[in-house]
């Protein structure tokens, strides 16, 4: 079975090239055809190792160093990609899938420039499958067929993390047609409103689900890893975050390139690099060369083939956009005081910000190479990158509003008045009767600015109640997205500047008082899983009326040696009241005192809540009428 | 002449923007980048300013872990040179934390000269350890 899915993969390794000749010759069809039969001999080779996780079949190497019989049949099928060979079959069949899909889709006049896309594509499948092949193979088989296998890595066996790598992936590897796009528009030398309007539902349709994978991987740092927090600038997720900076500044820029026809060559090096920050991200988190804590065990000679990757595929990229950069037309100018002039300040804030994530993510490397061992953490990211995302944000709802050439700028000080009027606000009640910081204080008036700011534009644009739910499709969209970015600021400040934590030791029977909370020992059992068993405590939590149960517990997988911290949270509504069973420690009178972190965590949903509401108005965004272009135009 | 200056307000904004922002970063690696310490190099070295935050890796030593009466303990970490370093760390311990394990403890030394950890590394799986460490170990070995 296994062996059909090698072989399988070859084919799909083949027809990726073939579509690659055809489709860089200009043959539409013959390069749509083989992206949809390439698709399918992919789709076959991953159910194969779908199957063999699904049936433990040990014989196949990958299936023995990564399952087990024990395991819930939900993670035995997760588990395909919960590793680094099965990670990488995923990553082509998603590279595949996007050909396949954009080959039945794609539907732009140009008959030539798809027919390049596709070729592209096919160029970077067939790269991803040579290195699947090549350098990480999963149809390895073993034999003899050991009895049982090693496990997984046991905090992968888990709901959030068994969806993340496919939505992270769509979202990475939805970017390499973005990319392909870029690069078949510069080959045919135009980058105009046409090649815009079909990248930016390509752009779309990579970004959702990056923002969603990201969300649901910090959703499951939150809840497994026993810390309180959800996000630590940690290079394997600032690694998912450059992607989505740049793919963010896309979204925007190709805006400009479809609307006006201005920007085409800077949208085209943005569609470039968004992708070359996934195979960055690609390189960062599988090679180990950077300290992190959710690194896996990596392997430094893929690390430079992914590497290699990165500056063939990047490299040639950006050659041809060096050799054809200066022939494309440029449209029409503009002025910094103009709808177009604000989405340039919008790119420019971005990559600025992008560059700062980058620069802190790499320092580590560049100082190793100087001969320092240093790490890069929290305070660096919080004086760079939080300031300069903070200006893009100020300006949002004020700049929203200008119109395409030239806007007026002559109610600008009233927007700057209004906004000082929120931030005094917020200092006046912080320095009276709440206790918030200034800088906390700034954050939520921010917050309030991008949410109001989003309903004030949308009513700006509809004038009557009557109308709002006529909006386009992108308008809704752009809202929704703009004021999830509102709740996402109110929940990262409410959450940062609010949060109380404490590390206790209690014996059974003991009690203890955290932010307001009387927390009382019941008891510590053990208790016993399908492939763990675990020591739970149990905890009574008392606030005023209300009681709580709260069961957090230590689970110990015997097959993969390790133990995982399963947290217990308990949601009030407007804050998280969050346990982690820590180690029990014997004193000296041999009493079993156990450690306990518990966090108070406020308003963290509506870090989630704001994050899913910028997938959805990006999710939006993809539908409804399209952009007519002049015929002359097309 | 309109036009342009209009033009040279945008690249002024985009300027002071970039100016700022390098100046931002690289105060900001000055200030907050932590550096690594193996207990021989704070023996080489000297000991780091004190308040700084710092990182310091090796080996829990055997037998070294001391338990306070609430969640604080003490424990040595040993680089396999013969210096060890004392941290004290209130707070729940890694999974992977043990005796004889590697970890990196975050921190920062007070005026006494004494290392108090806010945070502990351990090895993450059993195929994964810190990455400095890995470097520690060839470096003393």
């Amino acid at each position: 079975m296994i062996e059909a899915g090698h072989f399988a993969a070859f084919l799909a390794l083949i027809l990726s090239f073939f579509q690659a000749g055809q489709g860089l010759m200009g043959q539409r069809r013959a390069a749509g055809l083989s992206a949809i039969v390439a698709f399918g001999a992919m789709t076959f080779s991953f159910v194969t190792l779908i199957v063999a996780f699904a049936t433990s079949d040990f014989s196949v190497q990958l299936v023995a160093a990564n399952s087990h019989t024990l395991k819930p049949f939900v993670y035995k099928i997760a588990g395909t990609w919960g590793n680094h060979e099965g990670s990488m079959a995923l990553w082509c069949l998603v590279g595949i899938g996007f050909g396949a899909v954009a080959a039945k889709l794609l539907a732009t006049g140009r008959p030539k420039f798809e027919a390049r896309a596709l070729g592209v594509q096919g160029l970077l499948n067939g790269g991803a499958l040579l290195y699947l092949l090549l350098a990480s193979s999963p149809f390895t088989r073993l034999d003899p067929a050991p009895l049982q296998g090693a496990g997984l890595n046991p905090l992968l066996q888990d709901p959030a993390l068994a969806a993340h790598p496919p939505m992270l992936y769509l979202g990475y590897v939805g970017y390499s047609f973005v990319f392909a796009l870029a690069a078949a528009g510069l080959i045919e030398g135009r980058i105009d409103r046409v090649w815009a309007r079909t990248a930016r539902v390509w752009a779309l349709a990579a970004f959702v689900p990056l923002t969603l994978g990201i969300a649901l991987g910090s959703y499951w740092a939150y809840y497994e890893l026993g810390w309180g927090g959800w996000w630590f600038w940690d290079p394997v997720e600032n690694a998912s975050l450059m992607p989505w900076l740049i793919g963010a500044a896309l979204l925007h820029s190709v805006i400009v390139t479809e609307k006006r026809g201005s920007f085409g060559v800077w949208t085209a090096l943005l569609a470039v690099l968004a992708f070359c920050f996934s195979m960055l991200g690609a390189f960062l988190v599988r090679s180990g060369v950077l300290t992190s804590v959710h690194a896996f065990a990596v392997d430094p000679l893929r690390g430079s083939l992914l590497l290699a990757g990165l500056l063939v595929f990047g490299g040639a990229a950006l050659i041809l956009f060096a050799l054809r950069a200066g022939k494309l037309e440029a449209g029409p100018g503009w002025t910094t005081g103009s709808r177009e002039g604000a989405l340039m300040g919008n790119n420019l804030v971005l990559i600025v910000a992008t560059a700062t994530v980058l620069l802190g993510t790499l320092f580590p490397l560049i100082a190793e190479a100087a001969g320092q061992t240093m790490s890069v953490g929290e305070p660096y990211f919080n004086l760079t990158f939080t300031p300069i995302m903070s200006l893009a944000l100020i300006a949002l709802p004020v700049v929203q509003a200008w119109s395409w050439g030239k806007a007026d700028l002559s109610s600008l000080w009233k927007w700057g008045a209004a906004f000082a009027g929120i931030v005094a606000v917020f200092w006046l009640a912080g320095i009276g009767p709440f206790d918030i910081p200034l800088l906390a204080g700034i954050g939520l008036a921010i917050a309030v600015w991008l949410i109001a700011g989003a309903a004030m534009e949308i009513w700006r644009r509809a004038k009557t109640a009557k109308r709002l739910g006529k909006m386009p499709a992108r308008v809704w969209g752009m809202t929704l997205a703009h004021a999830g970015l509102g709740f996402f600021v109110l929940g990262a400040v409410l959450e940062t500047s609010g949060r109380a934590h404490t590390t206790i030791a209690l014996q059974e029977g003991q009690a203890t008082s955290v932010a307001g909370w009387q927390l009382t020992l019941d008891d510590v059992e053990s208790i016993e899983g399908p492939n763990w068993y675990a020591e739970r405590a149990t905890l009574t939590a008392r606030r005023g009326g209300t009681v709580a149960e709260l069961q957090p517990h230590k689970r110990f997988y015997p097959a993969a040696q390790m133990p995982t911290t399963e947290t217990a949270i308990h949601k009030t509504g407007l804050a998280d009241l969050y346990v982690a069973l820590g180690d029990g420690r014997r004193n000296t009178q041999g009493e079993t005192r156990w450690t306990f972190e518990v966090f108070l965590n406020p308003f963290i949903d509506l870090i989630y809540l704001g994050t899913i509401l910028i997938g959805l108005g990006a999710l939006l965004s993809m539908f409804g009428r399209k952009t007519r272009v002049k015929e002359a135009e097309a | 002449m309109r036009a342009r200056s209009k033009r040279l307000w945008g690249v002024a904004i985009a300027g002071v923007l970039l100016v700022s922002a390098v100046t931002l970063s690289a105060v900001a690696l000055k200030q907050h980048a932590d550096l690594f310490y193996t207990p021989q190099l704070l023996a080489e070295q000297g000991q780091p300013e004190a308040g700084k935050r710092v990182r310091i890796g090796g080996w829990v030593q055997i037998d070294s872990i001391k338990y306070g009466e609430g969640a604080d303990m003490i424990f040595l970490i040993e680089d396999g040179s013969g210096q060890t370093l004392e941290v004290s760390y209130t707070g729940v311990v890694p999974d992977l934390f043990r005796e004889g394990e590697g970890v990196v403890a975050t921190g920062r030394f007070d005026e006494t000269g004494a290392f108090t950890a806010e945070n502990i590394l351990a090895k993450h799986d059993e195929n994964y350890q810190p990455r400095e460490l890995k470097n520690a170990r060839q470096a003393t070995s």
